[in-house]
């Protein structure tokens, strides 16, 4: 479980994470929206360690984050960034290998190997791992992190805007393989998305986010909601019912 | 070819040159003239391998391949504390004459400066190694105007001892000190072994490497107390020396392509060596002394560069 309370962030007076109170079951899929500039990112990475909070309490599992052996926290969270710039010569085997280095420290088990494969198969990329990560397309290197944090095979996996460059097929088939980390082997799964309807369609659970604060959290169909995504985005969104799922049309 | 093979190519042309150096017109009194010779080249070797290693570090720590550790200022730190000397006991005292005293204080500085510089940086949480680098420039820059205002004061005799400092030299260091250089050089490597690990994954910035469960601000700290003792040694031993890394680790990334440290340090640290061991054979035998080393690799360092930017450019 992640629990996080009372959190709070502030960059030059402005706050940009404000008393953020967050309670996160085990083995469900949890989708963070909200406008550009809510906060998102800033939370997630705070929750994940790579920024200080100014106060506040995160707790995984009942651990405080920050009094955790870091490398202990690297085989059960890990976290994908918004944007990712590798500015060295690597195969797209080489990233994700570096998914097993909390547990191997760079010498690859059987294992390890057998991690490896699985992830990259599981994003289609088997067929080019060994080109450079320089000669891939955008939505292919995105593909080829989000490997990377399937290898590192964590009970809680934070991805920020993992669609970000992905094609619709790619987008699709890359929220039905979480969906399956979730229900087959029950991962927890936290995602920064912007189409609020894979968010609506996949997650479990939805955290509006605006302007550092929660706007409102609970299962995804009561976060879909005409007012809520209203006060979330300064628009007017129908939502339509199709099938089991309910759509917004917002074009 | 692959970067494994290559490595091993690099380090026979560094035993060639080494031993080229040492055996190269060898004759007259050769139980003085070789002796001598090994100790000098051990000093290159020493000096080439310490300012590649650091360098190789410090650019990964920092992720970028353009600043070197000269940016911590410490060769600015060493060239104000030669004139320092100078200007406070002169050029024929016995600190500026005895290259025991003065290779020890300057090293003694050098670190305890560097100590103090992380300890003061890393204190509170919000730390920030970008902020370090500027700090280590603006220091520099300060030690480079006291130097230049004492400089202006002292006689022009002393003044040229004290710019003679500012030019790397390998011409007169002393048996004593290498062998001290090579122990403190050993001391800081048995450090290392148990960080070299990380390297790998702190190349790939920080944000990875904590996610990867690198406790980032402890590893960083003791790696970069590893490159200022490295680079004191290699300054203290032959003087400001520390461009040659921005070459050589460059040279190394672009041959090898590859991004494991294990290979990349040892390349870098062979053409570090073959750098300077080639440029003091050139100096010695092809000018006879009429220039420096600093000289040499400055000028092969630029050509180098106008190469790549060259290169880069048709790639556009
Ligand atoms: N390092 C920083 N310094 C100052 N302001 C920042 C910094 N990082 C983020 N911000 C500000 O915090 C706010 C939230 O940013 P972010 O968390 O990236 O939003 P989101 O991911 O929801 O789009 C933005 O207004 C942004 O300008
Ligand atoms: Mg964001």
């Amino acid at each position: 479980m992640v629990e996080v309370k009372n959190l709070l962030k502030t960059y030059n007076h402005k706050t940009v994470v404000d008393d953020v109170t967050l309670k996160i079951e085990k083995g469900t899929m949890t989708s963070f929206i909200g406008p550009n500039g809510a906060g998102k990112s800033t939370l997630i990475s705070i929750i994940t360690r790579l920024i200080a909070k100014d106060s506040g309490d995160i707790q995984i599992d009942g651990k405080d984050v920050l009094k955790t052996d870091s490398n202990e926290l690297a085989k059960k969270i890990s976290v994908l960034k918004q944007s990712n710039s590798i500015n060295l010569k690597l195969t797209v085997r080489e990233l994700v290998s570096f998914g097993r280095f909390p547990y191997s420290k760079g010498k690859l088990t059987k294992e390890d190997e057998k991690q490896i494969d699985e992830a990259l198969e599981y994003m289609e990329l088997t067929d080019m791992e060994n080109k450079f990560l320089d000669e891939l397309s955008g939505g292919q290197r995105q593909r080829a992190h989000i490997a990377m944090v399937i290898a590192q095979d964590t009970e809680y996996i934070f991805l920020d805007e993992p669609l970000n460059n992905l094609d619709m097929r790619h987008s699709t088939q890359i929220m039905k393989i979480l969906r399956r980390l979730v229900d087959e082997l029950g991962k927890t799964i936290l995602i920064v998305i912007h189409d609020i309807n894979f968010a609506s369609c996949y997650s479990d659970n939805i955290v509006a986010l605006k302007d550092g604060k929660i706007v409102k959290q609970g299962r995804a169909c009561d976060v879909i909601d005409a007012c809520v995504l209203k006060e979330l985005y300064d628009m007017d969104i129908e939502i339509q019912q199709v099938g089991d799922k309910r759509i917004c049309v917002y074009y | 070819m692959d970067y494994k093979k290559k490595t091993v190519i690099l380090a026979g042309i560094a035993l060639a040159l080494t031993l080229l150096y040492i055996l190269f017109d060898l004759k007259g009194n050769i139980g003085y003239i070789l002796p001598r010779r090994i100790i000098k080249v051990l000093a290159i070797v020493l000096t080439g391998g310490a300012i590649a290693f650091a360098t190789t570090v410090f650019m990964t720590i920092t992720n970028n391949r353009i600043l070197t550790p000269s940016v911590l200022g410490l060769d600015s730190l060493y060239m104000l504390i030669q004139t320092f000397i100078i200007f406070v006991f002169g050029s024929n005292s016995i600190v500026m004459m005895n290259s025991s005293i003065n290779y020890l204080m300057s090293i003694l500085i050098m670190i305890l400066f560097s100590l103090v510089l992380y300890r003061f940086l890393f204190k509170g949480e919000k730390n920030n190694i970008y902020f370090l680098l500027l700090i280590g420039m603006i220091l520099g820059t300060f030690f480079n105007s006291f130097t230049s205002f004492m400089e202006v004061l002292i006689d022009p005799n002393e003044f040229m001892v004290a710019q003679d400092r500012g030019f790397a030299s390998i011409n007169n260091v002393h048996k004593d000190l290498v062998y001290l250089s090579i122990g403190i050089i050993i001391l800081a490597l048995l450090y290392f072994w148990r960080f070299y690990k990380y390297l790998d994954v702190l190349a790939l910035g920080k944000d990875d490497a904590v996610n990867l469960g690198v406790s980032y601000d402890y590893v960083v700290k003791r790696l970069l107390i590893i490159v200022a003792v490295l680079t004191a040694v290699a300054t203290a031993l032959v003087g400001p020396i520390t461009f040659l890394g921005l070459l050589v680790v460059n040279i190394t990334y672009e041959f090898l392509k590859t991004y494991r440290h294990f290979y990349i340090i040892l390349a870098s640290v062979f053409i570090g060596i073959i750098a300077l061991v080639g440029g003091q054979f050139i100096v010695e035998n092809i000018f006879t002394f009429q220039t420096t080393i600093s000289v040499i690799i400055n000028f092969i360092g630029g050509v180098y560069f106008i190469y790549l930017l060259l290169k880069e450019n048709r790639s556009w």
